[in-house]
C-alpha cells in the first residue's frame, strides 16, 4: 500500500511537467488545447528512438522537448494565422500527431528495457554514491524501515527536475516577455493595442505548453519502460484534473504559488488514482471515467457555489434595504 | 501631423444590412491639435477612430500620420504612434495583473521586451511617480491585481498608460460615459492635464455637448458619416451648446437624434 504511494508520487512528479504546459495553456493563454494528447506521445516517441538508437539519454529527452516545442508551435500558427478556432486547432493536431507518432516511431510500441534511460543512468549514479543510505537513516531512526521505498532515486530526482522546470517557469513569467504573454491571455486587445505583435506571443506560449507536455512525455516512457502510441490518450484531461485540483488545494494569486500548486495537483491526482485502483469495484480503465468526473465537478461545483452565494446576497441585500426602509420611516416618524 | 484624405467605409455592402458608416471624410490636424467630436449614435464617431487606429480599414482613402502613410500598417505596428482609450473601463487594462505589469505592457511602444528582466528597480520608481500623478494613490498599489480597482480607477491608469509614452496621436472613445460624475470629472480633469504635459495630437469622442465645447481647440460634428461642421479654434472660443444644436437643425433640416446627446448637461 504505502509502496504504491510512493510511486504515485513518482508518477505525480513527472506528469506535474506535462500539467505545467496544461496551466500555460489552458490558464494563462486561455487557450484549451487538445495538441496535449498528440504532443506528449510525440515526445516519448523522439525521446524512445533516440535512446534506441543510442543517443545520451539527455539529448533525447531535450530533443523530446523540442518536438512538443514545434507541434505547440505548428497548432499556434494554425490558430493565430489560419484563424481556426483554439479547440479545431488542437483537435486537428491531435489527430494528425497520431500518424507523425507513428511514423517516428516506426511500430506502436517501442520496448526499452535494456536502453541506457535516463533513470537507468540515475540510478547506477545513484547506487554507486550509496545514497539510498541518506534518505534510509531516518525511517531507520523511527524504526519504520517498511515504510521505506525501496530507493529513493527516482522521487529526489523528479523533485529536482520539477523543481527546476518550476523556478525556470516562475522565471520566465515574470520577465518582461512573460508579464507580456500574461496579458495576452488576460486582454489581448488591449496587448496589441500597445504595440505588440500578440500572435507572436500565442505561438510562442503554445510552443512553450507543449515542450513541457513533449518533455513529461519523454520522461514518462523511459520511466515505463516504454513508448507507445496510445499513451496520450486523455492526456488533456489528466492535465486539467491536476491544474484544478491544484487550485481549488494550494492555489493562490501569485505565479510561484500557482506553478507550485499545479505540481501538488498532479501528485495529488496520482494519489486518487492509486487509491482508485484499490477499490475492487473499480478497474484501471474506469479511470478516464473518474478523472472526466473530476473535471466536471471542479469546472460546476464552483459555479454552483458562487450561484448561491449570489442568492444569499441578494436576499441579504433586500432584506437590508427592508430594514432600513423601516428605520426610515420610524425615523420620518419621530421627526415629525 | 494627422491627415485623412476621402475616407469611404460601408459595412455589408450590397447586402439590406447595407450601413455607410463614413462617407468622404476629409481633415486635417497639426500637432498639438486637440479635436472634439459630437454626434449622434451611429454618426460613425467610433468607426473613424478605428480607421485611425487600424482596427479597421478603409473601403477608399487613405490615412496619413505624423508624414507617413498608414492606411495598410496593421493595427499593432500602427499602435506605436497611436495611444487610446475606450469607452469600457475594462478594455484599457488587464485585470488578472498587478499595476506594475499594466505598466509594463504599455511600455511596449517604446521598446522590446526583455527575455531576461522583469520590471526592474529604476522601472518601478518610474511608475511610481508617474501614477503618483493621478493622485488616487496608485503609487501604493503596484502589486495590487487591476481587476480589483473601481472603474474611475481603472480608466484613469489606462489613460495614463496611453499617454505617458507620448504618442503621436491619443484616441478617447467616450472614456468617460461609462463613469458616474464625479469620476467623469476626475477623468476629465486628468485627460486635460496629460494632453497638455505631454503636448499630446488628440481626437476624443464624447456625447456630452459641454464637454465637447470645454476641451480642446476644434470641434468636429458628425452625423451619418459625414462631418457636418466644424468649429476652429477662433469658432470654438465662444460657442454654445444652443449653437451647436441649432447649426445642426440648420444643416441637417431636423433635430439632432440621440437623446442622449440632447439631455447631456
Ligand atoms: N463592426 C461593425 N459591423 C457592422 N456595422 C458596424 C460596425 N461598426 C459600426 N457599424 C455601423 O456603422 C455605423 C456607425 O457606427 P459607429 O461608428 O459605432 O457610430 P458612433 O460611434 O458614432 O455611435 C452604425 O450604423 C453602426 O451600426
Ligand atoms: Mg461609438
Amino acid at each position: 500500500m504505502i509502496h504504491a504511494l510512493y510511486g504515485a508520487v513518482e508518477s505525480g512528479l513527472i506528469y506535474a511537467i506535462m500539467a505545467l504546459g496544461v496551466y500555460i495553456s489552458f490558464r494563462i493563454l486561455d487557450f484549451p488545447d487538445l495538441t496535449v494528447d498528440g504532443s506528449f506521445v510525440t515526445g516519448g516517441a523522439v525521446a524512445a528512438v533516440m535512446i534506441v538508437g543510442g543517443t545520451n539519454p539527455v539529448i533525447a529527452t531535450l530533443a523530446g522537448a523540442i518536438a512538443g516545442l514545434l507541434a505547440g508551435c505548428v497548432t499556434g500558427l494554425l490558430h493565430t494565422k489560419g484563424n481556426i478556432n483554439p479547440l479545431l486547432a488542437g483537435i486537428l493536431m491531435m489527430i494528425a500527431l497520431y500518424s507523425v507518432n507513428l511514423r517516428i516511431m516506426g511500430q506502436p510500441n517501442i520496448p526499452m528495457l535494456n536502453e541506457t534511460t535516463l533513470f537507468s543512468v540515475l540510478s547506477s549514479w545513484w547506487q554507486s554514491l550509496h545514497l539510498d543510505a541518506i534518505f534510509i537513516a531516518p525511517f531507520e531512526w523511527i524504526g519504520i524501515t517498511d515504510f521505506a521505498p525501496d530507493t529513493f532515486y527516482i522521487i529526489v530526482s523528479m523533485i529536482v527536475i520539477a523543481l527546476i522546470v518550476k523556478k525556470l517557469l516562475d522565471f520566465f513569467l515574470r520577465t518582461e516577455a512573460g508579464i507580456t504573454l500574461r496579458a495576452t491571455g488576460d486582454n489581448q486587445s488591449m496587448v496589441k493595442s500597445f504595440s505588440t505583435n500578440t500572435n507572436l506571443y500565442i505561438v510562442a506560449g503554445m510552443g512553450i505548453s507543449n515542450a513541457l507536455v513533449g518533455l513529461s512525455g519523454a520522461l514518462v516512457v523511459q520511466h515505463n519502460g516504454f513508448a507507445d502510441v496510445n499513451l496520450g490518450v486523455g492526456m488533456i484531461i489528466i492535465g486539467l484534473a491536476s491544474v484544478i485540483i491544484g487550485e481549488v488545494l494550494f492555489g493562490k494569486d501569485k505565479i510561484v504559488r500557482m506553478t507550485l500548486a499545479v505540481i501538488l495537483g498532479s501528485i495529488v491526482y496520482r494519489v486518487i488514482y492509486s487509491l482508485a485502483l484499490r477499490v475492487d469495484f473499480l478497474e484501471a480503465s474506469d479511470m478516464k471515467l473518474i478523472t472526466a468526473i473530476i473535471v466536471i465537478a471542479a469546472l460546476v461545483v464552483p459555479n454552483m457555489l458562487e450561484k448561491s452565494k449570489a442568492k444569499r446576497q441578494f436576499k441579504k441585500s433586500k432584506q437590508a434595504a427592508l430594514k432600513r426602509k423601516e428605520k426610515g420611516e420610524v425615523q420620518h416618524a419621530s421627526t415629525e | 501631423m494627422l491627415q485623412l484624405n476621402n475616407i469611404h467605409k460601408t459595412f455589408y455592402p450590397n447586402t439590406p444590412d447595407e450601413r455607410r458608416a463614413l462617407h468622404d471624410v476629409s481633415q486635417s490636424l497639426e500637432p498639438g491639435d486637440f479635436v472634439t467630436i459630437i454626434g449622434s449614435n451611429g454618426a460613425g464617431k467610433s468607426t473613424l477612430l478605428n480607421m485611425l487606429a487600424g482596427t479597421l480599414l478603409p473601403d477608399e482613402g487613405d490615412v496619413w500620420i505624423d508624414g507617413k502613410d498608414v492606411t495598410a500598417l496593421p493595427e499593432e505596428k500602427r499602435a506605436k504612434l497611436i495611444g487610446r482609450v475606450f469607452q469600457n473601463p475594462l478594455s484599457g487594462t488587464a485585470p488578472g495583473m498587478t499595476i506594475e505589469e499594466n505598466m509594463m505592457i504599455s511600455l511596449g511602444r517604446t521598446k522590446r521586451r526583455s527575455l531576461f528582466k522583469g520590471v526592474t528597480k529604476k522601472t518601478r520608481e518610474r511608475f511610481r511617480e508617474l501614477l503618483s500623478t493621478l493622485e488616487i494613490g496608485l503609487e501604493n498599489r503596484l502589486n495590487s491585481k487591476v481587476g480589483l480597482l473601481s472603474g474611475g480607477e481603472r480608466q484613469a491608469l489606462s489613460l495614463l498608460m496611453a499617454t505617458f509614452t507620448e504618442p503621436k496621436i491619443l484616441l478617447l472613445d467616450e472614456h468617460t460615459a461609462a463613469l458616474d460624475p464625479s469620476k467623469q470629472s476626475l477623468i476629465i480633469n486628468l485627460t486635460k492635464d496629460l494632453v497638455k504635459k505631454h503636448k499630446l495630437t488628440t481626437v476624443m469622442v464624447t456625447h456630452q455637448m459641454e464637454q465637447a465645447i470645454d476641451l480642446g481647440n476644434r470641434l468636429w460634428m458628425m452625423d451619418e458619416g459625414s462631418i457636418i461642421f466644424e468649429a476652429n479654434e477662433e469658432r470654438k472660443k465662444d460657442l454654445t451648446v444652443p449653437d451647436l444644436l441649432s447649426e445642426f437643425e440648420n444643416i441637417r433640416g431636423r433635430r439632432m437624434a440621440s437623446d442622449r446627446a440632447l439631455l447631456a448637461k
